[in-house]
């Protein structure tokens, strides 16, 4: 392992300002003179608004301003940012999503009103004096209901159905047939549970606006703050990017949720410009329960069809995906391209048809979580491969090894659109094998047994598609955004670096992580590079981070940046050493002349650079400053396999992790710490997916898993250690540093095998269950075993 | 508007607040020491938690007035007389103990209330002490192992 540059576990230098309490998250902002927003949200989860009373509020103490929907009546909604195409080749469904409700409310946290007061707790209480004349009407909430008919979310769409989609449509007919003729189909109904990411920081927004010059600045807690000044700007309150700066300073984790463009931005830019002071909204935990994006919630029924060898033969899903009230800014895309994709996972199936109903609720919108459509393609693909094996008579393990893509047959062209560029998942198996010790599972099982204990061990394997691309790809598929992502590499006079990268960190440790690289390749120390990120002032347009693609995309803009600085800096130097460009070596921070004693350094060359007095101006502009955007030619393919064992206390029901090991193929590393950890951090939210998380509405539309106290997320004592490697690399053949990407992995692979586990503990005690829902938690795990 | 008075990282503060403010906003707010971070508002996730009276609290749980005279550390208070981070930060750094930072100063200001009350925890005294502190980032392997490293520095 490397002490410096790629392959080192730098430490983070970004921890010592979190550390000291010196991190400047959104809410840590204040702009002198600023009011503060209070909404005033729907309590219903449907209802017609007949009036909005504000003359008492507007009375109270403090309050500069109230708006209703009346007040962005021209303003235009929320925009999807992918349309997605259904089976019968129709445009999708795309109801308007006003920035405050018009008319009426869809779904409990809708926003109706926001009161504008000198203090919170002013615009609070004179939201309370607020009189809403709510017409309540019956809710939507079960997906299958929604789509059978009855009350309608959007009155103007005569249906809830968002799409019908299918993939690969041409492959149905085959599909069916060979389910038809199979010598074995398993079947599988189950649900993928809705969950709130909860990033520890509530969402902010601060609208500003300088009236000097006519121009709006918004500070948001944005994982892409390039995004939000497109869609905002463009899409919604129609100004032009020149006019409007978005900073998203310290972010406090994401995980999708942070992505979308919402409501409350939009809503403190055009108020701050209304008002002509700044205006600043916090959410506090409750308000982001009912107005964050929510994740996953899908309902499917898969079948796997097989031949007498347990080779799969073909694989049909039908889904029922839950949109929520309105689209989110990516949610089409997600129980589709990012789902219906991943179908094929880390197998030879030749035949797969995905099916997927995305359905409107009066529930609050469904997009990208952690993961996105990739946890909801690998769980539903990896328990049925286990119910198989178990109907079967099969090893979970070997039914898997059989049926592998092999390490020589790739680029692998999959049955659902994909091309897999590398892989070994041999490797990755025969790895997790000896990392989690299965040989000694039966001794813990009867050391278990003795505690009265049944013990599992789940197995799974995953695929995931990372940095999303490319763009004229995913526009032909619908995408409304390109998904290239940039990079400014900017010399300094006396040779350090500053990155201005479209890319955003928000616990990933790129301010850490991208140095490395730049270093490497010229041979400079670590902390001569500055990342700069978050501020669309000072960086060039990027899409952001999500989707696991800030190394493989970004990382790789930032490579093809430096390559051209160092092409030019060889030029310089050539010309001060008199020789041809050609023959110069850069190594070690210093170039010389291939064959000769003769060398100059970084230093001189950068600052030659900027004092170009000694200098080939008639043929080499003066600076040092470079910029890249890169397109990749093609996803990456992260994959790897993970072991969970649990001990299930069959008189209660309550399932401990007793460990949890992963071994994932990310291809090259840049920081194996800053790897490890997110691992790490994405099996805990897949734990918490599989046994505690789970975002619970009543048949009125009541948010009824609203808090902390009724959302039940891991914590310290709910988990193990866990045993991580990512030796096994392939690296990718088609981005310049051979990364895959690593944010999503762990959420991906970890529910499979945490719910096979409990059913490998629940059948090997002799109970014959062959699934629960998730979350896995004590009373339906009793109520499976006392069925 | 009443006053209040307290001493906050070793000085004496004083500040008007409402009856209803909380010690949490007293400090981001009046103190502008916006280490202290509200991450929810049912006292669930100590993203808040500071020292009154040597002493871990969820700042959230308690009135600004209720530390009238109290002397309060919150994470600004750690670091090293020179400036450097203090032990429990350093072992953060060193392991990976964070993220995206923003549960961070609860953690720190638990593990060093921790280490107060017991200078060798068990890792399932760690984990248990932990409870009431929720990292959505690290799945806590990394904070355990960082509250670990701190102990065995001291």
């Amino acid at each position: 392992m490397s002490d410096k540059g790629i392959g080192a576990s730098s430490k983070r230098r970004e921890d010592v300002r979190f550390l000291s309490g010196n991190g400047k998250y959104t809410d840590d902002i204040n702009v002198r003179g600023q009011k503060y927003v209070y909404f005033l949200r729907s309590d219903v989860a449907h209802g017609k608004i007949n009036g909005i009373d504000t003359n008492k509020a507007a009375s109270m103490p403090g309050v500069v301003g109230i708006f209703t929907g009346a007040d962005f009546a021209e303003v235009g909604g929320l925009p999807c940012g992918w349309q997605v195409t259904d089976r019968f080749g129709e445009a999708m469904k795309e109801p308007a999503h006003p920035v405050l409700a018009q008319g009426k409310v869809r779904h409990v946290g809708d926003p109706i009103a926001a009161v504008v007061a000198d203090s919170l707790e002013q615009a609070r209480d004179a939201a309370e004096a607020i009189n809403v004349d709510m017409e309540e009407l019956p809710a939507v909430i079960d997906m299958k209901s929604a789509v059978a008919g009855g009350t309608l979310v959007h009155d103007e769409l005569e249906t809830n159905l968002c799409y019908d989609w299918g993939f690969v449509e041409e492959n149905k007919e085959a599909v069916d047939e060979a389910i038809k003729n199979a010598h074995h189909v398993t079947s599988l109904e189950l649900v993928n549970n809705r969950l709130i990411p909860n990033a520890m920081e509530p969402r902010v927004a601060i609208g500003d606006y300088d009236a000097s010059n006519d121009e709006s600045t918004l500070y948001t807690t944005s994982q892409n703050p390039h995004v939000i000044r497109l869609l905002m700007g463009a899409f919604v309150l129609q100004i032009p990017e020149h006019k409007l700066r978005v900073v998203a300073p310290d972010v406090g984790g994401g995980f999708g949720s942070k992505i979308f463009h919402y409501a409350e931005e939009a809503f403190c830019t055009l108020a701050a410009r209304k008002l002509k002071v700044p205006v600043k909204w916090t959410a506090s935990r409750s308000e982001a329960f009912i107005s964050d994006a929510h994740g996953r919630d899908h309902v499917t029924k898969i079948e796997l069809a097989l031949d007498e060898n347990g080779m799969f033969q073909a694989i049909r899903t039908d889904t029922y995906a839950n949109m929520g009230a309105y689209l989110s800014t990516f949610s089409t895309s997600v129980p589709t391209w990012l789902h219906g994709t991943l179908m094929a996972g880390n197998y030879k199936t030749p035949l797969i048809y995905v099916n997927v109903k995305a359905v409107f609720t009066n529930t609050v919108p469904v997009d990208a979580y952690r993961g996105a459509g990739r946890p909801e393609a690998t769980f539903q693909l990896e328990r049925v491969i286990d119910k198989a094996a178990r109907e079967l008579g099969m090893d979970p393990i070997e039914i898997r090894r059989k049926n592998f893509i092999q390490k020589d047959e790739f680029p692998y062209a999959t049955p659902v659109a994909l091309e897999y560029d590398t892989g070994d998942y041999v490797a990755t198996m025969d790895k997790l094998q000896e990392i989690a010790d299965l040989d000694g599972f039966e001794a813990r099982a009867s050391e278990s047994r003795k505690k009265g204990l049944l013990r599992g061990l789940g197995i799974n394997c995953y695929i995931e598609a990372c940095g999303i691309a490319p763009s004229n790809l995913v526009g032909m598929l619908g995408a409304r955004a390109g998904l290239y992502e940039s990079a400014t590499v900017r010399v300094n006079a006396t040779g350090s670096i500053t990155v201005m990268t479209g890319c955003h960190s928000h616990g990933q440790g790129h301010e850490t992580t991208f140095p490395q690289v730049i270093a490497d390749m010229i041979g400079i120390s670590e902390d001569q590079v500055h990342i700069q990120h978050g501020d669309t002032s000072n960086t060039p347009m990027g899409m952001g981070t999500y989707g696991s693609r800030s190394i493989a995309v970004g990382g790789a803009a930032m490579v093809r940046a430096t390559e051209k600085i160092i092409a030019k800096a060889k030029k310089i130097a050539a010309h001060l050493m008199e020789a041809s460009a050609e023959d110069i070596e850069l190594k070690d921070g210093s170039f010389s002349v291939v064959g000769t004693d003769k060398s100059v350094g970084w230093g001189d060359v950068c600052l030659t650079a900027y004092v170009p007095h000694n200098y080939p101006l008639d043929q080499l502009e003066p600076g040092l400053e470079e910029t890249a955007f890169y397109d990749p030619a093609n996803f990456t393919f992260p994959a790897g396999a993970y072991a969970c064992e649990v001990e299930v206390d069959p008189e209660t029901g309550k399932v401990d992790i007793c460990s949890f090991a992963a071994t994932d193929d990310f291809g090259n590393v840049i920081n194996p710490m800053v790897v490890d950890g997110q691992v790490h951090g994405g099996i805990a939210q897949g734990v918490g997916q599989a046994l505690r998380e789970h975002a619970v509405y009543n048949e009125d539309g009541q948010l009824v898993s609203g808090t902390y106290m009724d959302y039940s997320m891991p914590r310290a004592d709910d988990l193990p250690n866990f045993v991580v490697d990512h030796s096994c690399q392939t690296p990718c053949t088609h981005n310049p540093l051979g990364v895959k990407g690593c944010g999503e992995a762990g959420a991906i692979g970890s529910p499979p095998a945490v719910v096979n586990a409990v059913l490998d503990a629940l059948n090997k005690g002799g109970y014959n269950v062959s699934h629960i829902d998730m979350p896995l938690s004590p009373s339906r795990v009793w109520s499976a075993i006392n069925g | 508007m009443a006053t209040v008075t307290m001493t906050v990282n070793g000085k004496s503060v004083s500040g008007e607040v409402e009856g209803r403010t909380l010690l949490s906003d007293f400090v981001r707010n009046n103190l502008n020491l916006t280490g202290t971070h509200i991450g929810c508002d049912t006292s669930q996730c100590g993203a808040c938690v500071v020292h009154v009276n040597s002493k871990a609290v969820k700042s959230c749980t308690m009135f600004a007035l209720e530390a009238e005279g109290s002397s309060v550390t919150t994470i600004e208070g750690m670091a090293n007389p020179d400036g450097s981070l203090g032990t429990v930060q350093q072992a953060f750094q060193d392991n990976h103990g964070l993220q995206c930072g923003f549960c961070t100063p609860g953690m720190v200001m638990s593990a060093a209330a921790l280490l107060e009350e017991n200078p060798n925890p068990t890792e399932t005294e760690i984990r248990e002490y932990l409870e009431g502190n929720i990292c959505r980032c690290t799945g806590y392997h990394n904070i355990v192992k960082s509250i670990q490293a701190a102990a065995a520095a001291a």
